[in-house]
């Protein structure tokens, strides 16, 4: 009889004086967890429930209006959003990535000035998005003269997406093991072939994983937006990099700040439409990273 | 063979060095460490975009002025440079924001490192992280629309404002408890397993383990986790511009109105203060104070991460 049942684990012995005490604990800790998720389930529902009147197709085909909001539109904020994102893929993926490469398989620890990049990127990744706004007026607006452009908008969410394209392809790159490293020198390869034929292809999916969550980011971004002049209704498509612009969460915020109970709806469905396309970048962030993780 | 290899090798009389420079590789590595650079660059203009309208603006304004009052509104005539209501309203919806995100976000932790299983974990990582891509403006407008009107039902006697701090600080302690959670758990994750099996050998508990053995060992990576939230929840904008308000007048009860650091830089920045006002100035002081607190709570938190971490092998 005694031989037959399973063998009990020291857990299971430990906690065998206290059980109730053990089982509040762990319900408590789950409930906590829970919290986030009904909150989650509750805010798509809540803002599904708002929006829904006017999730049609007027949403997208139409501009914003202040005068009309019952037929006011989004359009402007969606292209707005693509082309800053576009650019933002152009400028902060390459020097991320190649920021990474050189931190992870160039860069000397002791030296002091690597050091320091290192604990720069760590700080940077924590600066408020309005101080990055500051920055972009400061600097980028006014001091370059770009002005309050889509190329002011990309430079300054490039600039606060970088520490985070920066920090998960490190993780990606240093989860390749050294063994595939010295194997390729050991084949006479140079550092850079090494890097660019084997480091690299095996860290794509942690990268890409990485990358679109840091997309997903500044996608979601309004506060330096705000500082860049984005913050006005923009009636009118972007037409190439030095138009001036508006982004989705801009639309919204100034929606938000409306009286009108119609512009309340309208946010709502914005929301909707933002909410739905970063579930989606971030599902399939989610589905790279399981389905090509490789463990080694 | 590999002696005939060392041979060979030995007899051709060349050393085993490169015997020319290769270019292409010197140029690869300069071009990679530019790359590096620009975040050392992005800190910089950071500075620069602070340091000369502040200089500027405290030209002006003395400094017995800015801290020693408790009157804001630069945007008003005449202006008030007493900077304690913003700093007050960041400090409170700080607190309120941490008061939620610590408990949960810590409880969370020791669930997902503790006691859940792989299937577990495989459904609430993703949560939490999608709860981390929720935008700020979404935060803040359920926290304007839904939360507030809901608090206002439920509580009638806080009498809470349309707009006010307890609102806007509950959602930003929702936005940073995926932070708290995944930070502490990495941390609570690189304890090794010894320690763990060391404790229940003595005869501890599940629960004993994991409050006594593995919360004290991950501790330096929970306090930074929690400095990191601190200084998220400070420097977090949309939320309290939409369910905050901009109205700062000093107060410290929570269910008022109130005007963060972040929000005023977002409401002066947003209106069109003139290149050069003493308003626009403003936002940049505002600015430095703000980059100053944060950059010093980020500092002590990577430092304790480097410090304190203990060392298993």
């Amino acid at each position: 009889m005694a031989v037959l049942s399973t063998p009990k684990s020291a857990v299971q012995l430990a906690s065998k004086g206290r059980p109730l005490k053990e089982h509040l604990f762990r319900i408590a800790l789950l409930a906590s967890l829970a919290i986030a998720l009904v909150f989650l389930a509750m805010l798509i529902v809540y803002v599904v429930q708002e929006g829904w009147p006017r999730l049609d197709a007027t949403l997208w085909e139409n501009q914003p209006s202040i005068r009309r909001p019952e037929t006011a539109g989004i359009q402007s904020g969606i292209f707005g959003t693509l082309w800053i994102i576009g650019l933002t893929a152009l400028m902060a993926l390459p020097t991320g990535i190649l920021a990474a490469i050189y931190l992870e398989e160039y860069a000397d620890k002791s030296k002091w000035y690597n050091r320091l990049i290192e604990l720069n990127i760590s700080n940077l990744a924590a600066v408020p998005s309005i101080v990055y706004g500051i920055l972009g007026l400061g600097i980028i607006a006014r001091w370059m003269q770009f002005g309050f452009t889509i190329m002011t908008g990309a430079i300054t969410v490039s600039l606060l997406v970088l520490p985070i394209v920066i920090i998960s392809a490190r993780e990606a790159i240093r989860a390749v093991p050294p063994s595939i490293r010295e194997g390729s020198l050991a084949l006479g390869a140079t550092q850079w072939q090494t890097i660019y034929r084997q480091v690299l292809p095996a860290s794509v999916p942690g990268i890409a994983t990485g990358s679109i969550l840091a997309l997903s980011r500044a996608i979601g971004e309004a506060a330096p937006f705000l500082m860049l002049g984005a913050a006005t209704l923009v009636r009118f498509n972007p037409e190439g990099v030095w138009s001036s612009f508006s982004v989705l969460p801009i639309q919204i915020y100034s929606f938000i700040t409306r009286p009108q109970a119609e512009f309340s709806v309208l946010a709502a469905a914005a929301i909707v439409i933002l909410l739905a396309i970063l579930l989606l970048m971030n599902s399939v962030a989610i589905w790279l990273r399981n389905r090509y993780q490789k463990r080694w | 063979m590999s002696a005939q290899h060392l041979k060979t090798a030995s007899g051709a009389s060349r050393s085993l060095a490169r015997s020319r420079p290769r270019y292409g590789e010197v140029l690869v590595k300069a071009v990679l460490m530019l790359a590096a650079l620009v975040s050392v660059a992005t800190t910089v203009g950071i500075v620069f975009a602070l340091l000369e309208p502040t200089i500027e603006f405290f030209g002006e304004v003395s400094l017995g002025e800015f801290f020693g009052s408790t009157t804001w509104g630069p945007l008003f005539n005449p202006p008030a440079f007493g900077v304690w209501p913003i700093i007050v309203a960041t400090l409170e919806i700080t607190l309120i924001a941490i008061v939620v995100a610590v408990p949960l976000g810590l409880a969370a932790a020791i669930y997902l490192s503790e006691y859940a299983t792989p299937r577990v974990r495989k459904i609430f990582k993703p949560v939490l992280e999608v709860l981390a891509g929720v935008p700020t403006v979404v935060f803040g407008f359920f926290a304007l629309t839904f939360v507030t009107p809901l608090l206002r039902d439920v509580f009638p006697f806080l009498e809470l404002e349309a707009k006010n701090g307890l609102g806007a600080g509950l959602l930003v302690g929702v936005m940073i408890i995926p932070i708290v959670a995944s930070l502490s758990e990495d941390s609570m994750a690189a304890v090794p397993n010894g320690l763990r099996e060391g404790s229940y050998a003595l005869g501890a508990s599940k629960m004993l383990t994991s409050v006594r053995v593995v919360v004290p060992a991950a501790f330096s990576g929970i306090v930074a986790a929690i400095i990191l939230a601190i200084s998220r929840a400070a420097g977090e904008t949309m939320i309290v511009a939409i369910a905050g308000g901009f109205k700062s007048v000093f107060t410290l009860y929570p269910g008022d109105e109130m005007s963060t650091m972040a929000a005023f830089i977002a409401q002066a920045g947003s209106g069109d203060a003139s290149v050069g006002s003493i308003a626009y100035k403003t936002i940049f002081a505002v600015g430095s104070l703000l980059f100053i607190m944060t950059f010093a709570m980020n500092y002590v938190s990577a430092r304790m991460v480097q410090k304190y971490r203990e060392v298993y092998d």
